[in-house]
Protein backbone atom coordinates (compact mmCIF):
# COMPACT_ATOMS: atom_id res chain seq x y z
CA UNK A 1 0.00 0.00 0.00
CA UNK A 2 0.97 3.63 0.27
CA UNK A 3 3.55 3.05 2.96
CA UNK A 4 5.91 1.79 0.27
CA UNK A 5 6.83 5.35 -0.78
CA UNK A 6 10.44 5.73 0.34
CA UNK A 7 11.39 8.88 2.18
CA UNK A 8 14.26 9.57 -0.20
CA UNK A 9 11.83 10.63 -2.93
CA UNK A 10 11.47 13.84 -0.92
CA UNK A 11 14.66 15.09 -2.51
CA UNK A 12 13.15 14.88 -6.01
CA UNK A 13 11.84 18.27 -7.01
CA UNK A 14 8.34 17.48 -8.40
CA UNK A 15 7.27 15.39 -5.41
CA UNK A 16 8.62 18.08 -3.10
CA UNK A 17 6.33 20.59 -4.72
CA UNK A 18 3.36 18.25 -4.46
CA UNK A 19 4.14 17.67 -0.78
CA UNK A 20 4.24 21.41 -0.06
CA UNK A 21 0.93 21.93 -1.81
CA UNK A 22 -0.55 19.06 0.16
CA UNK A 23 0.63 20.43 3.53
CA UNK A 24 -0.54 24.00 3.16
CA UNK A 25 -3.97 25.52 2.87
CA UNK A 26 -5.58 27.32 -0.01
CA UNK A 27 -4.91 31.05 -0.18
CA UNK A 28 -8.48 31.80 0.87
CA UNK A 29 -8.21 29.72 4.06
CA UNK A 30 -4.77 31.16 4.79
CA UNK A 31 -5.89 34.77 4.47
CA UNK A 32 -9.06 34.22 6.50
CA UNK A 33 -7.14 32.56 9.35
CA UNK A 34 -4.56 35.37 9.35
CA UNK A 35 -7.36 37.94 9.27
CA UNK A 36 -9.18 36.41 12.24
CA UNK A 37 -5.97 36.10 14.29
CA UNK A 38 -4.91 39.69 13.58
CA UNK A 39 -8.40 41.00 14.37
CA UNK A 40 -8.52 39.04 17.64
CA UNK A 41 -5.12 40.37 18.73
CA UNK A 42 -6.01 43.89 17.60
CA UNK A 43 -9.18 43.94 19.74
CA UNK A 44 -7.68 42.34 22.84
CA UNK A 45 -4.08 43.66 22.76
CA UNK A 46 -3.76 46.80 20.61
CA UNK A 47 -6.98 48.53 21.66
CA UNK A 48 -6.22 48.43 25.42
CA UNK A 49 -2.69 49.76 24.77
CA UNK A 50 -3.97 52.46 22.46
CA UNK A 51 -6.62 53.65 24.88
CA UNK A 52 -4.12 53.96 27.76
CA UNK A 53 -1.93 56.38 25.83
CA UNK A 54 -4.72 58.25 24.05
CA UNK A 55 -6.55 58.89 27.36
CA UNK A 56 -3.31 59.82 29.14
CA UNK A 57 -2.60 62.58 26.62
CA UNK A 58 -6.24 63.48 25.93
CA UNK A 59 -5.99 66.76 27.87
CA UNK A 60 -2.51 67.62 26.66
CA UNK A 61 1.05 67.32 27.91
CA UNK A 62 0.51 69.92 30.64
CA UNK A 63 -2.14 67.87 32.45
CA UNK A 64 -0.08 64.71 31.87
CA UNK A 65 3.02 66.08 33.58
CA UNK A 66 1.01 67.77 36.33
CA UNK A 67 -0.72 64.44 37.15
CA UNK A 68 2.65 62.73 37.52
CA UNK A 69 4.10 65.51 39.67
CA UNK A 70 1.30 65.56 42.25
CA UNK A 71 2.59 64.76 45.75
CA UNK A 72 0.28 61.71 46.04
CA UNK A 73 1.45 60.40 42.67
CA UNK A 74 5.10 60.89 43.61
CA UNK A 75 4.68 59.12 46.94
CA UNK A 76 2.89 56.25 45.16
CA UNK A 77 5.79 55.98 42.69
CA UNK A 78 8.29 56.03 45.58
CA UNK A 79 6.43 53.29 47.47
CA UNK A 80 6.16 51.11 44.35
CA UNK A 81 9.91 51.47 43.73
CA UNK A 82 10.62 50.65 47.38
CA UNK A 83 8.43 47.52 47.44
CA UNK A 84 9.88 46.21 44.17
CA UNK A 85 13.38 47.19 45.32
CA UNK A 86 13.04 44.90 48.35
CA UNK A 87 10.96 42.08 46.85
CA UNK A 88 12.93 41.54 43.63
CA UNK A 89 16.43 41.09 45.18
CA UNK A 90 15.04 38.76 47.87
CA UNK A 91 13.29 36.62 45.28
CA UNK A 92 16.40 36.72 43.11
CA UNK A 93 18.58 35.22 45.86
CA UNK A 94 15.88 32.66 46.62
CA UNK A 95 15.44 31.81 42.93
CA UNK A 96 19.15 31.16 42.42
CA UNK A 97 19.39 28.99 45.57
CA UNK A 98 16.26 27.00 44.70
CA UNK A 99 17.33 26.49 41.08
CA UNK A 100 20.82 25.34 42.17
CA UNK A 101 19.41 22.75 44.59
CA UNK A 102 16.73 21.51 42.18
CA UNK A 103 18.68 21.51 38.91
CA UNK A 104 22.01 20.16 40.09
CA UNK A 105 21.02 17.53 42.66
CA UNK A 106 18.68 14.57 42.96
CA UNK A 107 16.84 14.30 46.27
CA UNK A 108 13.67 12.94 47.82
CA UNK A 109 10.65 15.25 47.55
CA UNK A 110 12.02 17.30 44.66
CA UNK A 111 8.81 17.38 42.63
CA UNK A 112 6.82 18.33 45.74
CA UNK A 113 9.25 21.20 46.30
CA UNK A 114 8.76 22.41 42.70
CA UNK A 115 4.96 22.30 43.14
CA UNK A 116 5.19 24.27 46.39
CA UNK A 117 7.42 26.92 44.79
CA UNK A 118 4.82 27.38 42.02
CA UNK A 119 1.98 27.59 44.55
CA UNK A 120 1.77 31.43 44.73
CA UNK A 121 0.90 31.48 41.01
CA UNK A 122 -2.25 29.49 41.59
CA UNK A 123 -3.48 31.46 44.60
CA UNK A 124 -5.86 34.36 43.89
CA UNK A 125 -4.15 37.75 44.52
CA UNK A 126 -6.90 38.65 46.98
CA UNK A 127 -6.29 35.46 48.97
CA UNK A 128 -2.52 36.16 48.85
CA UNK A 129 -3.15 39.44 50.65
CA UNK A 130 -5.69 37.93 53.03
CA UNK A 131 -3.30 35.26 54.38
CA UNK A 132 -1.03 38.03 55.74
CA UNK A 133 -4.00 39.88 57.24
CA UNK A 134 -4.99 36.66 59.03
CA UNK A 135 -1.45 36.27 60.33
CA UNK A 136 -0.42 39.84 61.19
CA UNK A 137 -3.71 41.81 61.31
CA UNK A 138 -5.35 42.90 64.56
CA UNK A 139 -7.71 39.90 64.41
CA UNK A 140 -4.84 37.67 63.27
CA UNK A 141 -2.78 35.04 65.06
CA UNK A 142 0.17 37.34 65.77
CA UNK A 143 -1.88 40.56 65.78
CA UNK A 144 -2.26 41.07 69.56
CA UNK A 145 1.45 40.44 70.15
CA UNK A 146 2.44 42.88 67.38
CA UNK A 147 0.04 45.51 68.75
CA UNK A 148 1.55 45.21 72.24
CA UNK A 149 4.99 45.90 70.78
CA UNK A 150 3.70 48.71 68.57
CA UNK A 151 4.75 46.93 65.36
CA UNK A 152 2.72 47.68 62.24
CA UNK A 153 2.72 45.23 59.35
CA UNK A 154 -0.82 45.32 57.97
CA UNK A 155 -1.98 48.69 56.59
CA UNK A 156 1.71 49.64 56.55
CA UNK A 157 4.73 49.29 54.29
CA UNK A 158 5.96 45.86 55.58
CA UNK A 159 2.62 44.25 54.63
CA UNK A 160 2.84 45.69 51.12
CA UNK A 161 6.38 44.36 50.75
CA UNK A 162 5.36 40.90 52.05
CA UNK A 163 2.37 40.66 49.67
CA UNK A 164 4.61 41.74 46.78
CA UNK A 165 7.19 39.08 47.67
CA UNK A 166 4.46 36.42 47.77
CA UNK A 167 2.94 37.15 44.35
CA UNK A 168 6.36 37.37 42.64
CA UNK A 169 7.83 34.43 44.55
CA UNK A 170 8.23 31.82 41.72
CA UNK A 171 9.40 34.01 38.79
CA UNK A 172 13.20 33.80 39.03
CA UNK A 173 13.30 30.17 40.21
CA UNK A 174 11.01 29.14 37.37
CA UNK A 175 13.17 30.80 34.70
CA UNK A 176 16.42 29.36 36.08
CA UNK A 177 15.54 25.71 36.85
CA UNK A 178 15.20 24.53 33.21
CA UNK A 179 18.28 26.54 32.16
CA UNK A 180 20.53 25.12 34.89
CA UNK A 181 19.19 21.63 34.19
CA UNK A 182 19.85 21.85 30.44
CA UNK A 183 23.37 23.04 31.06
CA UNK A 184 24.49 19.78 32.77
CA UNK A 185 27.38 19.86 35.19
CA UNK A 186 30.52 18.91 33.25
CA UNK A 187 31.77 22.49 33.12
CA UNK A 188 31.37 22.98 36.89
CA UNK A 189 33.05 19.64 37.60
CA UNK A 190 35.98 20.63 35.36
CA UNK A 191 36.37 23.96 37.18
CA UNK A 192 36.30 22.23 40.57
CA UNK A 193 38.82 19.63 39.41
CA UNK A 194 41.14 22.46 38.34
CA UNK A 195 41.00 23.78 41.90
CA UNK A 196 38.37 26.52 41.78
CA UNK A 197 36.34 27.07 44.96
CA UNK A 198 32.56 26.45 44.99
CA UNK A 199 31.64 30.17 44.93
CA UNK A 200 34.26 30.87 42.30
CA UNK A 201 32.85 28.08 40.13
CA UNK A 202 29.35 29.41 40.57
CA UNK A 203 30.18 33.02 39.70
CA UNK A 204 32.61 32.28 36.85
CA UNK A 205 31.10 29.16 35.26
CA UNK A 206 27.41 28.68 36.15
CA UNK A 207 26.27 32.30 36.29
CA UNK A 208 27.60 33.46 32.88
CA UNK A 209 25.79 30.54 31.25
CA UNK A 210 22.41 31.51 32.66
CA UNK A 211 22.76 35.29 32.72
CA UNK A 212 20.13 36.00 30.04
CA UNK A 213 17.55 33.79 31.70
CA UNK A 214 18.38 35.52 34.96
CA UNK A 215 17.86 38.96 33.40
CA UNK A 216 14.50 37.89 32.00
CA UNK A 217 13.37 36.35 35.30
CA UNK A 218 14.27 39.53 37.18
CA UNK A 219 12.54 41.79 34.64
CA UNK A 220 9.36 39.68 34.78
CA UNK A 221 9.46 39.57 38.58
CA UNK A 222 9.90 43.35 38.65
CA UNK A 223 7.00 43.99 36.25
CA UNK A 224 4.64 41.95 38.41
CA UNK A 225 6.02 43.50 41.63
CA UNK A 226 5.39 47.05 40.41
CA UNK A 227 1.99 46.21 38.96
CA UNK A 228 0.45 44.03 41.68
CA UNK A 229 -2.99 45.22 42.62
CA UNK A 230 -5.23 42.67 44.38
CA UNK A 231 -2.86 41.39 47.05
CA UNK A 232 -1.49 44.85 47.85
CA UNK A 233 -4.99 46.30 47.92
CA UNK A 234 -5.97 43.93 50.75
CA UNK A 235 -3.00 44.74 53.00
CA UNK A 236 -2.52 48.42 52.19
CA UNK A 237 -5.42 50.17 53.91
CA UNK A 238 -5.30 52.82 51.15
CA UNK A 239 -3.80 55.61 53.24
CA UNK A 240 -3.13 58.40 50.76
CA UNK A 241 0.47 59.53 50.50
CA UNK A 242 1.54 56.68 52.81
CA UNK A 243 0.38 53.22 51.75
CA UNK A 244 -0.73 53.75 48.16
CA UNK A 245 1.28 52.13 45.41
CA UNK A 246 0.95 53.17 41.75
CA UNK A 247 -1.84 50.66 40.90
CA UNK A 248 -3.81 51.69 44.04
CA UNK A 249 -3.32 55.37 43.18
CA UNK A 250 -4.71 54.64 39.69
CA UNK A 251 -7.79 53.05 41.26
CA UNK A 252 -8.45 56.08 43.48
CA UNK A 253 -8.03 58.56 40.63
CA UNK A 254 -10.29 56.49 38.37
CA UNK A 255 -13.01 56.17 40.99
CA UNK A 256 -12.90 59.96 41.47
CA UNK A 257 -13.48 60.38 37.70
CA UNK A 258 -10.03 61.95 37.23
CA UNK A 259 -9.51 59.82 34.13
CA UNK A 260 -6.63 61.76 32.55
CA UNK A 261 -4.61 61.57 35.76
CA UNK A 262 -5.44 57.87 36.22
CA UNK A 263 -4.32 57.06 32.68
CA UNK A 264 -1.21 59.23 33.03
CA UNK A 265 0.00 57.06 35.92
CA UNK A 266 -1.23 53.96 34.06
CA UNK A 267 0.84 54.96 31.03
CA UNK A 268 4.01 54.67 33.13
CA UNK A 269 3.08 51.09 34.05
CA UNK A 270 2.16 50.34 30.43
CA UNK A 271 5.61 51.56 29.36
CA UNK A 272 7.12 49.24 31.97
CA UNK A 273 5.12 46.34 30.46
CA UNK A 274 6.28 47.19 26.93
CA UNK A 275 9.90 47.40 28.12
CA UNK A 276 9.49 43.97 29.74
CA UNK A 277 8.24 42.50 26.46
CA UNK A 278 11.11 44.14 24.57
CA UNK A 279 13.68 42.62 26.94
CA UNK A 280 11.97 39.25 26.56
CA UNK A 281 12.20 39.44 22.76
CA UNK A 282 15.89 40.37 22.90
CA UNK A 283 16.69 37.61 25.40
CA UNK A 284 14.91 34.99 23.29
CA UNK A 285 16.69 36.20 20.18
CA UNK A 286 20.08 35.92 21.93
CA UNK A 287 19.23 32.46 23.28
CA UNK A 288 18.29 31.27 19.80
CA UNK A 289 21.53 32.64 18.37
CA UNK A 290 23.52 30.98 21.16
CA UNK A 291 21.82 27.64 20.43
CA UNK A 292 22.51 27.92 16.71
CA UNK A 293 26.14 28.74 17.43
CA UNK A 294 26.66 25.79 19.78
CA UNK A 295 24.95 23.50 17.24
CA UNK A 296 27.43 24.71 14.62
CA UNK A 297 30.33 24.04 17.02
CA UNK A 298 29.05 20.51 17.59
CA UNK A 299 28.81 19.89 13.87
CA UNK A 300 32.30 21.19 13.21
CA UNK A 301 33.61 19.05 16.02
CA UNK A 302 32.03 15.98 14.49
CA UNK A 303 33.51 16.70 11.07
CA UNK A 304 36.96 17.17 12.59
CA UNK B 1 21.95 7.08 58.12
CA UNK B 2 21.25 4.15 55.82
CA UNK B 3 18.45 5.97 54.02
CA UNK B 4 19.93 8.18 51.30
CA UNK B 5 18.18 11.51 51.04
CA UNK B 6 20.21 12.67 48.07
CA UNK B 7 22.24 10.98 45.38
CA UNK B 8 25.96 11.68 45.33
CA UNK B 9 27.03 14.67 43.31
CA UNK B 10 30.43 16.31 42.90
CA UNK B 11 29.06 19.83 43.14
CA UNK B 12 29.11 21.78 46.41
CA UNK B 13 26.43 23.91 48.03
CA UNK B 14 23.55 21.44 48.28
CA UNK B 15 22.95 21.91 52.00
CA UNK B 16 23.09 25.71 51.89
CA UNK B 17 20.94 26.04 48.76
CA UNK B 18 18.24 23.59 49.85
CA UNK B 19 18.25 24.83 53.44
CA UNK B 20 17.76 28.44 52.37
CA UNK B 21 15.09 27.43 49.83
CA UNK B 22 13.05 25.53 52.40
CA UNK B 23 13.42 28.24 55.07
CA UNK B 24 12.35 31.08 52.74
CA UNK B 25 9.51 29.00 51.27
CA UNK B 26 8.22 28.22 54.76
CA UNK B 27 8.38 31.82 55.97
CA UNK B 28 6.76 33.44 52.95
CA UNK B 29 4.35 30.79 51.68
CA UNK B 30 3.79 27.73 53.85
CA UNK B 31 3.37 29.25 57.33
CA UNK B 32 0.96 32.02 56.21
CA UNK B 33 -1.09 29.49 54.21
CA UNK B 34 -1.17 27.10 57.17
CA UNK B 35 -2.27 29.98 59.41
CA UNK B 36 -5.21 30.60 57.09
CA UNK B 37 -6.38 26.99 57.40
CA UNK B 38 -5.83 27.18 61.16
CA UNK B 39 -7.97 30.31 61.33
CA UNK B 40 -10.66 28.62 59.24
CA UNK B 41 -10.66 25.59 61.54
CA UNK B 42 -11.74 27.85 64.43
CA UNK B 43 -15.09 28.24 62.65
CA UNK B 44 -17.75 25.66 63.36
CA UNK B 45 -19.00 23.62 60.40
CA UNK B 46 -22.38 25.36 60.57
CA UNK B 47 -20.80 28.82 60.55
CA UNK B 48 -18.55 27.80 57.64
CA UNK B 49 -21.40 26.31 55.62
CA UNK B 50 -23.67 29.28 56.33
CA UNK B 51 -21.10 31.60 54.68
CA UNK B 52 -19.89 29.51 51.75
CA UNK B 53 -23.36 28.27 50.74
CA UNK B 54 -25.16 31.61 51.14
CA UNK B 55 -27.09 32.71 48.07
CA UNK B 56 -24.80 35.72 47.60
CA UNK B 57 -21.70 33.49 47.63
CA UNK B 58 -23.37 30.97 45.30
CA UNK B 59 -24.22 33.76 42.82
CA UNK B 60 -20.58 34.90 42.91
CA UNK B 61 -19.34 31.34 42.21
CA UNK B 62 -21.71 31.03 39.24
CA UNK B 63 -20.45 34.30 37.75
CA UNK B 64 -16.76 33.64 38.50
CA UNK B 65 -16.69 30.07 37.21
CA UNK B 66 -19.07 30.71 34.30
CA UNK B 67 -17.22 33.77 33.00
CA UNK B 68 -13.84 32.06 33.56
CA UNK B 69 -15.02 29.05 31.57
CA UNK B 70 -16.27 31.25 28.71
CA UNK B 71 -12.99 33.21 28.68
CA UNK B 72 -10.91 30.02 28.71
CA UNK B 73 -13.01 28.46 25.90
CA UNK B 74 -12.61 31.59 23.74
CA UNK B 75 -8.88 31.42 24.40
CA UNK B 76 -8.77 27.71 23.56
CA UNK B 77 -10.22 28.28 20.08
CA UNK B 78 -8.49 31.57 19.27
CA UNK B 79 -5.26 30.56 21.03
CA UNK B 80 -4.82 27.52 18.75
CA UNK B 81 -5.68 29.69 15.75
CA UNK B 82 -3.21 32.44 16.73
CA UNK B 83 -0.46 29.89 17.45
CA UNK B 84 -1.07 28.23 14.06
CA UNK B 85 -0.94 31.55 12.20
CA UNK B 86 2.22 32.68 14.05
CA UNK B 87 4.07 29.40 13.38
CA UNK B 88 2.92 28.50 9.87
CA UNK B 89 2.34 31.76 8.00
CA UNK B 90 4.38 34.87 7.45
CA UNK B 91 2.91 38.33 7.19
CA UNK B 92 4.09 41.89 7.85
CA UNK B 93 4.28 42.70 11.57
CA UNK B 94 4.29 39.05 12.61
CA UNK B 95 7.17 39.47 15.07
CA UNK B 96 5.44 42.45 16.69
CA UNK B 97 2.23 40.44 17.13
CA UNK B 98 4.24 37.51 18.50
CA UNK B 99 5.95 39.68 21.14
CA UNK B 100 2.73 41.43 22.14
CA UNK B 101 0.88 38.16 22.83
CA UNK B 102 2.46 38.25 26.31
CA UNK B 103 1.08 41.72 27.09
CA UNK B 104 -1.63 40.41 29.47
CA UNK B 105 1.16 38.84 31.58
CA UNK B 106 3.18 42.05 31.70
CA UNK B 107 0.49 44.73 31.92
CA UNK B 108 -0.61 45.44 35.51
CA UNK B 109 -4.16 44.24 36.07
CA UNK B 110 -5.41 47.63 37.27
CA UNK B 111 -4.21 49.22 34.01
CA UNK B 112 -5.91 46.48 31.99
CA UNK B 113 -9.04 47.00 34.08
CA UNK B 114 -9.44 50.73 33.48
CA UNK B 115 -8.43 50.37 29.80
CA UNK B 116 -11.01 47.65 29.09
CA UNK B 117 -13.69 49.53 31.01
CA UNK B 118 -13.06 52.69 28.98
CA UNK B 119 -13.25 50.70 25.72
CA UNK B 120 -16.49 48.87 26.60
CA UNK B 121 -18.27 51.61 28.58
CA UNK B 122 -21.56 52.75 26.93
CA UNK B 123 -19.72 55.69 25.31
CA UNK B 124 -16.49 53.76 24.60
CA UNK B 125 -14.80 52.77 21.32
CA UNK B 126 -16.49 49.34 21.26
CA UNK B 127 -19.10 49.90 23.98
CA UNK B 128 -21.05 52.41 21.88
CA UNK B 129 -21.45 50.20 18.76
CA UNK B 130 -22.31 47.23 20.99
CA UNK B 131 -24.86 49.32 22.90
CA UNK B 132 -26.46 50.48 19.64
CA UNK B 133 -27.30 46.85 18.80
CA UNK B 134 -28.61 46.33 22.32
CA UNK B 135 -25.64 44.56 23.91
CA UNK B 136 -24.51 45.83 27.29
CA UNK B 137 -20.81 44.95 27.63
CA UNK B 138 -19.29 46.87 30.55
CA UNK B 139 -20.98 46.56 33.97
CA UNK B 140 -22.52 43.21 33.00
CA UNK B 141 -21.43 39.51 33.11
CA UNK B 142 -20.26 39.94 29.49
CA UNK B 143 -17.77 42.56 30.71
CA UNK B 144 -16.42 40.07 33.26
CA UNK B 145 -15.97 37.47 30.49
CA UNK B 146 -14.16 40.05 28.29
CA UNK B 147 -11.69 40.91 31.07
CA UNK B 148 -11.08 37.22 31.81
CA UNK B 149 -10.49 36.51 28.11
CA UNK B 150 -7.86 39.26 28.10
CA UNK B 151 -5.89 38.00 31.10
CA UNK B 152 -5.94 34.36 29.91
CA UNK B 153 -4.97 35.12 26.31
CA UNK B 154 -1.27 34.10 26.36
CA UNK B 155 -1.70 30.67 28.02
CA UNK B 156 -3.01 28.58 25.10
CA UNK B 157 -0.90 30.40 22.48
CA UNK B 158 2.30 29.93 24.46
CA UNK B 159 1.72 26.27 25.25
CA UNK B 160 0.67 25.27 21.70
CA UNK B 161 3.28 27.34 19.84
CA UNK B 162 6.41 25.29 20.73
CA UNK B 163 4.61 22.01 19.93
CA UNK B 164 3.67 23.29 16.47
CA UNK B 165 7.22 24.55 15.93
CA UNK B 166 8.73 21.16 16.79
CA UNK B 167 6.19 19.22 14.78
CA UNK B 168 7.82 17.77 11.74
CA UNK B 169 6.04 18.47 8.47
CA UNK B 170 6.90 14.91 7.41
CA UNK B 171 3.96 13.59 9.40
CA UNK B 172 1.59 15.83 7.46
CA UNK B 173 3.32 14.97 4.18
CA UNK B 174 2.89 11.29 4.96
CA UNK B 175 -0.81 11.81 5.68
CA UNK B 176 -1.22 13.79 2.44
CA UNK B 177 0.67 11.17 0.42
CA UNK B 178 -1.67 8.54 1.84
CA UNK B 179 -4.55 10.49 0.36
CA UNK B 180 -5.79 12.53 3.31
CA UNK B 181 -7.36 15.89 2.55
CA UNK B 182 -6.06 19.01 4.26
CA UNK B 183 -8.85 19.13 6.85
CA UNK B 184 -8.51 15.39 7.47
CA UNK B 185 -4.76 15.80 8.01
CA UNK B 186 -5.37 18.67 10.40
CA UNK B 187 -8.04 16.92 12.45
CA UNK B 188 -6.36 13.48 12.48
CA UNK B 189 -2.64 14.37 12.64
CA UNK B 190 -2.12 17.96 13.81
CA UNK B 191 -4.97 18.26 16.31
CA UNK B 192 -4.12 15.11 18.34
CA UNK B 193 -0.50 16.30 18.56
CA UNK B 194 -1.36 19.74 19.94
CA UNK B 195 -4.37 18.65 22.00
CA UNK B 196 -2.58 18.00 25.32
CA UNK B 197 -0.75 21.34 25.13
CA UNK B 198 -3.95 23.17 24.18
CA UNK B 199 -5.86 21.62 27.09
CA UNK B 200 -3.02 22.44 29.50
CA UNK B 201 -3.18 26.06 28.31
CA UNK B 202 -6.96 26.04 28.68
CA UNK B 203 -6.76 24.75 32.27
CA UNK B 204 -4.12 27.35 33.19
CA UNK B 205 -6.19 30.17 31.67
CA UNK B 206 -9.24 28.94 33.60
CA UNK B 207 -7.34 28.70 36.90
CA UNK B 208 -5.88 32.17 36.44
CA UNK B 209 -9.28 33.64 35.57
CA UNK B 210 -11.02 32.22 38.64
CA UNK B 211 -8.70 34.10 41.00
CA UNK B 212 -8.44 37.29 38.94
CA UNK B 213 -9.38 40.56 40.63
CA UNK B 214 -7.75 43.74 39.28
CA UNK B 215 -8.82 43.61 35.66
CA UNK B 216 -12.38 42.59 36.56
CA UNK B 217 -13.46 44.97 39.36
CA UNK B 218 -13.52 48.05 37.15
CA UNK B 219 -15.55 46.52 34.31
CA UNK B 220 -17.85 44.30 36.39
CA UNK B 221 -20.14 46.87 38.01
CA UNK B 222 -19.92 44.89 41.27
CA UNK B 223 -23.64 44.48 42.01
CA UNK B 224 -24.23 41.82 44.68
CA UNK B 225 -26.01 38.74 43.26
CA UNK B 226 -25.47 40.01 39.70
CA UNK B 227 -21.95 41.11 38.81
CA UNK B 228 -19.99 40.42 41.99
CA UNK B 229 -17.05 38.00 41.55
CA UNK B 230 -15.87 35.78 44.41
CA UNK B 231 -12.53 37.58 45.08
CA UNK B 232 -14.49 40.84 45.42
CA UNK B 233 -16.84 39.19 47.91
CA UNK B 234 -13.79 38.39 50.08
CA UNK B 235 -12.74 42.05 49.99
CA UNK B 236 -16.28 43.21 50.79
CA UNK B 237 -16.36 40.94 53.84
CA UNK B 238 -12.94 42.24 54.94
CA UNK B 239 -14.13 45.84 54.62
CA UNK B 240 -17.04 44.95 56.93
CA UNK B 241 -14.58 43.41 59.42
CA UNK B 242 -16.18 40.00 58.78
CA UNK B 243 -12.87 38.11 59.03
CA UNK B 244 -14.54 34.73 59.57
CA UNK B 245 -16.64 35.11 56.42
CA UNK B 246 -13.66 36.26 54.34
CA UNK B 247 -11.58 33.32 55.60
CA UNK B 248 -14.31 30.77 54.83
CA UNK B 249 -14.63 31.92 51.21
CA UNK B 250 -10.85 32.19 50.84
CA UNK B 251 -10.55 28.55 51.95
CA UNK B 252 -13.05 27.50 49.26
CA UNK B 253 -10.98 29.34 46.63
CA UNK B 254 -7.69 27.91 47.96
CA UNK B 255 -9.04 24.35 47.89
CA UNK B 256 -10.31 24.87 44.37
CA UNK B 257 -6.93 26.11 43.10
CA UNK B 258 -5.14 23.23 44.83
CA UNK B 259 -7.53 20.74 43.17
CA UNK B 260 -6.94 22.39 39.76
CA UNK B 261 -3.16 21.93 40.11
CA UNK B 262 -3.55 18.17 39.62
CA UNK B 263 -5.16 18.16 36.14
CA UNK B 264 -2.82 20.97 35.05
CA UNK B 265 0.24 18.94 36.07
CA UNK B 266 -1.13 15.79 34.41
CA UNK B 267 -1.91 17.65 31.17
CA UNK B 268 1.56 19.17 31.10
CA UNK B 269 3.16 15.75 31.63
CA UNK B 270 0.93 14.26 28.91
CA UNK B 271 1.91 17.08 26.57
CA UNK B 272 5.66 16.70 27.10
CA UNK B 273 5.56 12.89 26.81
CA UNK B 274 3.53 13.20 23.60
CA UNK B 275 6.08 15.61 22.23
CA UNK B 276 9.01 13.34 23.13
CA UNK B 277 7.32 10.38 21.48
CA UNK B 278 6.73 12.27 18.24
CA UNK B 279 10.30 13.58 18.08
CA UNK B 280 11.64 10.09 18.83
CA UNK B 281 9.53 8.67 15.99
CA UNK B 282 10.72 11.27 13.54
CA UNK B 283 14.33 10.85 14.65
CA UNK B 284 14.12 7.08 14.07
CA UNK B 285 12.59 7.72 10.71
CA UNK B 286 15.26 10.06 9.43
CA UNK B 287 18.16 7.84 10.47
Amino acid sequence: MGTAIPLSTRSLLPSRRIATAATSESALVRWSLMGIAVLFLAVFIFLPLAIVFSQAFAKGMGVYWASLRQPDALSAIRLTLLAAGIAVPLNLVFGVAAAWAIAKFEFVGKSLLITLIDLPFSVSPVVSGLIYVLLFGLQGLLGPWLARHDLHIIFAVPGIVLATIFVTFPFVARELIPLLQAQGQEEEEAALALGASGWHTFFRVSLPNIKWGLVYGVILCNARAMGEFGAVSVVSGHIRGRTNTMPLHIEILYNEYRFSAAFAVASLLALLALTTLLVKTVVEWRARRQRAESARWDEEGQIA
Amino acid sequence: MTFTFKKRSNLPGFGLALGYTVLYLSLIVLIPLAATFLKASSLSWDQFWHVVASSRAAASYRLTFGASLIGALINLVFGVLVAWVLVRYSFPGKRLFDSLVDLPFALPTAVAGIALTTIYAPNGWLGRPLASIGIKSAYSPLGVAIALTFIGLPFVVRSVQPVLEDMDKELEEAAASLGAGRWQTFSRVVLPTILPAALAGFAMAFARAVGEYGSVVFIAGNMPMKTEITPLLIITKLDQYDYAGATAIAVVMLLFSLILLLPINLLQKWSSSREEKTTALVAEDTQ
